[in-house]
């Protein structure tokens, strides 16, 4: 069953290619998103076997991200068959510079969908430092032509930066488990396997140098697939140009993915007891990251830019939280899976606001609430689930790494931290009540009907995170917990 | 063995200063094709005592992605961009040349402090894979055509590939195999990127595909002739 998880969407990716009817495909997509999330939860009932010698298997952490990845598809996917019946094949004028371009093909689009959630899933149950890296790689190859569905040269230039700067990454990365297996080639016992679980019983063998180097590289190499600040520059480019539902699942699933890699190395130092070493180097990178959002969402004028800066503050959350330790690795556990239902829903409500408006202005866009209500509703709701309002779930995960930033001694940390968290609450609801609120243009026309398909797997996901800071229900509390003390922490 | 090892040692110092050095994009190429058929060699050249089939398979795996495969991809690529010279790059030729061996003697300097499982004339060679990691950097960051860019990935895809198979002889050859997968596949990708951009805008200048930035909105315009 591990094996499953893989190797449906693989075929139904590979089967995208060779059916020639629309219809049949988006059927295809949808059942196997359906079929994906049937198993991840089956996983949480019983943890399937580890497969392939021990190289795949579903452990605390991996199944808390193998589960928003999967449900954050099967949203996608619902979206997708609106989508895509929007979509008009043939050329268009695209509504920025009036320049003509058409759409890649379907099949390439739907196909490299099931690829992406193929390869997202062996990011998350790969053991092996080595498969990893290869499973890393592949989501960087399989996402590039889905940022590059509307081939005009805005999206072009995207993939472009995305293509060249995540792969200089995964290249360190490489280099970075290179570093790793001369720390584990302990001379006299032989080589240790790269499995986390083998590093981790024998971390006492570990070469600590090595180690230490290893995890600069693979910090930095997955970082910059992760957004991390400074090494964030394509992520910007690649949400706002590639198609909305493309987007949430690039910034809800994918950069967990990567912070997945960064969290495995991670857990083999903490084993070495050298985890201090990386402390300090997460809490830089999670402020960096948070201040250099703040600084590009205020004068935004883009706002699915906007949400992509938003998606850079909150890796840097994730990063500051692991950084804390203790109750801190739990926050960031938790606010990853919050972050991600969430941003999945804001850049559904986006995708819809761009298909009514037609523009990503946020000087021309005005009056949601008025023109299309139910997009308006949930579009403020997820502005104040994203910057951390109670009583969302991402309210509690915040909070709760605050805490642990007070209680560690890290006040001037907790300061910083609060400071920039404000300054992007106020920056962000400048622009997001400026859209709701006030008089539609008059070109717009009376309000719309909102189909459904765009509604409901937008507003499921926001339900879920509200639930999340009601209620956190105790199989996944303890699942999220298990995942923490995995990972070093409490 | 110790010749062969002077040889593509030598071989790989002298290929990273020509592509420090050289503004055709043609020869660049023909000279990371020569650099892959080197680097495809040295799998074979450990294993010398035992001609494991993993080797051989890696080898002739190498040798066929990296010197015949890539340069016949980027080779297309630059036919249909129509370019045959880098124009201006961003650092001047002979600064680069000068960054190399600087590069060079830093790397050749901090070979002794390696603790390294490995015995001195490998050590050297791992010197010159670090080398090789910073020209592929360089070549990056410093040029604008895309095509070069692609080629100094590539040089730097050349770096970790030697150091790997340096120091790493229990590496499961699965990975290595996936390395080799994913290199192909970012450059196919890349190729078709390059044929994209050139048809879209007539040049493969990346200088140019600055559109999407929150800094430079006013640095862009006048950049353009």
């Amino acid at each position: 069953m591990t094996l499953a998880l893989v190797l449906i969407p693989a075929a139904a990716a590979l089967a995208c290619f060779v059916i020639r009817y629309d219809a049949l495909r988006r059927a295809l997509l949808v059942a196997t998103a359906l079929a994906h999330l049937a198993m991840t939860a089956a996983s949480w009932m019983k943890r399937p076997a580890p497969a392939l010698g021990g190289w795949l298997a579903v452990d605390a952490g991996g199944l808390v991200f193998l589960s928003i990845t999967s449900v954050l598809f099967l949203a996608s996917a619902l979206y997708a068959l609106g989508y895509l019946k929007r979509e008009p094949h043939g050329e268009r004028k695209d509504f920025e510079e009036g320049v003509l371009f058409t759409n890649a093909p379907e099949a390439v689009f739907t196909g490299c969908l099931l690829f992406f959630l193929a390869t997202m899933t062996l990011v998350t149950i790969s053991q092996h430092f080595g498969l990893l890296w290869v499973a890393v790689e592949a989501t960087t190859l399989a996402s590039a032509p889905l940022i590059y569905f509307h081939r005009h040269d805005r999206s072009l230039e995207a993939t472009w930066k995305y293509l060249l700067l995540c792969s200089v990454g995964i290249a360190l990365a490489l280099l970075g488990n290179f570093f790793l297996t001369v720390a584990a080639s302990a001379p006299g016992s032989g080589p240790i396997p790269l499995v986390v679980a083998d590093l981790m019983a024998q971390a006492g063998k570990l070469n600590v140098p090595w180690l230490k180097a290893a995890f600069v590289l693979l910090l930095i190499g997955y970082g910059t697939k992760m957004g991390l600040a400074p090494m964030h520059t394509w992520l910007p480019d690649a949400h706002s140009e590639s198609p909305s539902l493309v987007s949430a699942l690039l910034s809800g699933a994918l950069l967990n993915c990567a912070f997945l890699g960064i969290l495995r190395i991670q857990q083999v130092c903490s084993a070495a007891g050298i985890e201090a070493f990386g402390r300090e180097a997460f809490i830089a990178f999670g402020l960096v990251s948070m201040a250099v959002a703040a600084v590009f969402i205020i004068a935004q004028t883009d706002f699915k830019r906007m949400l992509a800066y938003s998606s850079v503050e909150h890796m840097g959350i994730l990063s500051l939280g692991v950084g804390l330790g203790g109750d801190g690795i739990f926050g960031a556990v938790f606010h990853a899976v919050n972050h991600s239902l969430t941003k999945g829903m804001l850049f559904l409500v986006a995708g819809n606001l761009l298909t009514v408006y037609a523009t990503k202005s946020t000087a021309r866009v005005r009056g949601i609430l008025q023109l299309v209500p139910a997009s308006g509703v949930l579009w403020v709701a997820g502005f104040l689930s994203i910057t951390g309002a109670p009583p969302f779930g991402t309210f509690v995960s915040e909070f709760i790494i605050l805490k642990a930033a007070f209680d560690k001694g890290y006040t001037a940390v907790a300061v910083t931290y609060l400071l920039l968290l404000s300054t992007i609450f106020a920056g962000m609801a400048a622009i997001v009540i400026r859209m709701a609120q006030g008089k539609a243009p008059e070109d717009q026309g009376p309000s719309r009907a909102e189909p459904l398909l765009a509604l409901v797997p937008a507003a499921a996901l926001g339900a879920f995170v509200l639930m999340l800071g009601l209620y956190l229900p105790p199989f996944l509390g303890r699942t999220l917990h298990e995942a923490a003390i995995m990972l070093g922490g409490s | 063995m110790n010749t062969w090892f002077d040889t593509i040692t030598l071989l790989l110092i002298l290929s990273n200063l020509a592509l420090l050095g050289s503004s055709q994009l043609g020869f660049c190429i023909k000279v990371v094709a020569v650099q892959g058929i080197a680097l495809g060699l040295l799998p074979i050249l450990f294993g010398s005592a035992e001609w494991s089939v993993h080797a051989i398979v890696l080898a002739t795996s190498a040798l066929a992605l990296k010197g015949v495969v890539f340069p016949w991809l980027l080779f297309k690529a630059l036919r249909a961009a129509d370019v045959r010279r880098e124009t201006e790059p961003f650092v001047g030729y002979v600064l680069s040349i000068i960054f190399g061996v600087v590069a060079l003697a830093v790397v050749l300097c901090m070979r002794s402090r390696l603790a390294l499982p490995v015995s001195a004339d490998l050590r050297l060679m791992v010197a010159i894979a670090f080398f090789t990691i910073l020209v592929g950097f360089f070549l990056i960051v410093t040029r604008k055509k895309a095509l070069t860019q692609v080629l100094g990935y590539l040089v730097l895809e050349n770096g970790v590939y030697a150091f790997g198979t340096t120091i790493s002889s229990e590496q499961p050859w699965l990975v290595e195999m996936g390395v080799l997968l994913d290199v192909f596949v970012a450059v196919f990708i890349m190729g078709i990127m390059i044929f994209h951009i050139s048809r879209e805008f007539d040049h493969i200048d990346t200088h140019r595909l600055a559109r999407l930035s929150d800094w430079n909105q006013g640095e862009t315009e006048e950049s353009n002739p």
